[in-house]
């Protein structure tokens, strides 16, 4: 949690995530065409578009889980994209899934303290002060001996996202974390997400929920068959520059004829 | 009811001293397929051709040959084509082994496959290198969810090993018709109360094996509280 703040401090306004020209093909489908964003340390941006714009397939390529077919993907102005990803550079960026993913094996404690351990060798003590501290955070303390199996969807994901900030990742990418929750779930977990904004995490954030988008945001990118269809701040909402951003606005809204 | 026999003499004992001999070999069998299998089944999850070429030729041959082929081309194939003479009992633990192995790779193999891909993107994400990712995240999952299937296993190796009798060995279900062949004029059903003896021996093995297997899998859950040092 402190590295969130050290992150902040060094605002020297060269951006934490740069992508230059992402490509990306499945066969002879083009998801990503060409696509440029530069994340700023402590900003928060949020990737919206329909299903199948290639929002999910833009973070995977970020993190490295997808190959590129064009462009790069630059961390603190250093390329990290085309050789196979270091396990350094791979814990410099943080993700947590749609589904969480926590390893079924493992406690809630052991979930979080995993990485640290393995991949840091951080003392197992420490790594566990440090990931209680986290789970108190996120208000889940007493569950640290707990298997992800007996708790809630929207315990699971606030889990997802210790465990993804247990070590320290310079940006964090969420991918529609909230989509599988139940709709009282999804408070609770973008709660713990505006909650990580306001302390200066840096963001880059997919999502379907509007009203979560808009809170937090400080960057809207409105993404549509692998463009940037629309780029903007806040006011993206209330005032989209394109006509294909008032479309995409109007799917969320309803109306009813004759009222 | 002409069943005194069974309490005559030593014929508990020696259904006992058979059981033993089966148990042993079961043992045996069971002891070296598990970490054989394992190296199997991850070797099999490995994207190498030759590799799975040959696994895939070694398990399909295993698994279309009856076991008492298996058990005499180890008998009798190393005597005559390597000149080693195992004793019955070996030799039935070499042929066990070699089936068990098969058996417990491709339920190895088939739990590695099962685990969800996510729970590998997870690890990368993570920073753990594929080592760290196969050792503490996929295996432990791959195993647990073998418990079941690998304790049907074992039981169906128990059960086989009476055939262990045609090269020879006495055990159980060999003392078992000893005992019939001894008993059969002064006590007509001497057959079928040996063979409902042979059924009990049997239960009193498998039956707490499937105990067991359904323990292990309610109690995985309390048995990971104790948390596993790293």
């Amino acid at each position: 949690m402190n590295a969130t703040e050290n992150h902040a401090a060094n605002a020297n306004e060269r951006p934490v995530l740069e992508l230059r020209n992402i490509t990306k093909r499945f066969g002879s489908n083009t998801v990503l065409d060409g696509v440029d964003i530069a994340v700023n340390t402590g900003e928060v941006v949020v990737l919206l578009g329909p299903s199948g714009c290639g929002k999910s397939t833009l973070l995977r390529c970020v993190v490295g889980l997808e190959d590129l077919d064009g462009g790069e993907v630059l961390l603190d102005g250093e390329v990290i994209s085309g050789a196979a990803r270091s396990q350094e550079a791979r814990t410099r960026m943080g993700m947590v899934f749609q589904s969480y993913d926590l390893f079924p094996n493992l406690s809630v404690l052991d979930n979080i303290t995993l990485a640290p351990t393995l991949v840091r060798g951080t003392p197992k003590a420490e790594a566990e002060q440090r990931a209680v501290k986290l789970l108190e955070r996120v208000g889940l303390a007493d569950k640290a001996n707990d298997l992800p199996s007996t708790l809630s969807g929207g315990q699971q994901q606030r889990v997802a996202i210790c465990r993804a900030l247990a070590m320290d990742p310079e940006i964090l990418l969420l991918d529609e974390v909230t989509a599988a929750l139940d709709p009282e779930m999804v408070h609770e977990v973008l709660q713990v997400v505006l909650e990580l904004a306001d302390d200066g995490l840096t963001m880059l954030i997919v999502t379907h929920e509007m009203s979560f988008a808009r809170a937090i945001a400080d960057r809207v990118i409105l993404l549509d068959s692998g463009n940037i269809a629309e780029e903007g701040d806040a006011s993206f909402f209330e005032q989209p520059k394109t006509e294909r951003a008032r479309q995409f606005l109007s799917t969320f809204e309803f109306h009813r004829a004759g009222r | 009811m002409g069943a005194e026999f069974l309490f005559q003499g030593a014929t508990i004992e020696r259904l006992l001293g058979g059981l033993l001999v089966t148990m042993r070999i079961s043992l045996f069998s069971v002891a070296f397929s598990i970490p054989l299998g394992i190296v199997m089944g991850v070797l099999f999850t490995r994207k190498n051709r030759v590799l799975h070429v040959i696994l895939s030729f070694y398990l399909n041959f295993i698994r279309v040959m009856p076991q008492l082929v298996l058990l005499f081309l180890v008998f009798f194939g190393s005597a005559t084509s390597i000149g080693i003479n195992f004793s019955g009992e070996v030799a039935s633990v070499i042929a066990f082994t070699l089936w068990g192995t098969a058996e417990l790779g491709d339920l190895v193999r088939a739990a590695i496959e099962a685990t969800p891909r996510q729970q590998y993107w997870s690890a990368y994400v993570l920073g753990l290198s594929r080592r760290q990712t196969f050792r503490h995240v996929i295996l432990p999952q791959a195993l647990r969810s073998m418990i079941p299937p690998c304790v049907n296993l074992i039981t169906r190796i128990v059960k086989t090993t009476s055939l262990c009798m045609l090269i020879g060995v006495v055990e159980v279900v060999r003392v078992g018709q000893q005992i019939i062949d001894f008993n059969r004029f002064e006590y007509p059903y001497a057959a079928l109360w040996t063979y409902a003896v042979l059924g009990l021996l049997y239960f009193a093995v498998c039956w707490p094996l499937s105990r067991l297997a359904r323990w292990l899998e309610a109690n995985n859950s309390l048995r990971r509280r104790h948390r596993e040092r790293h």
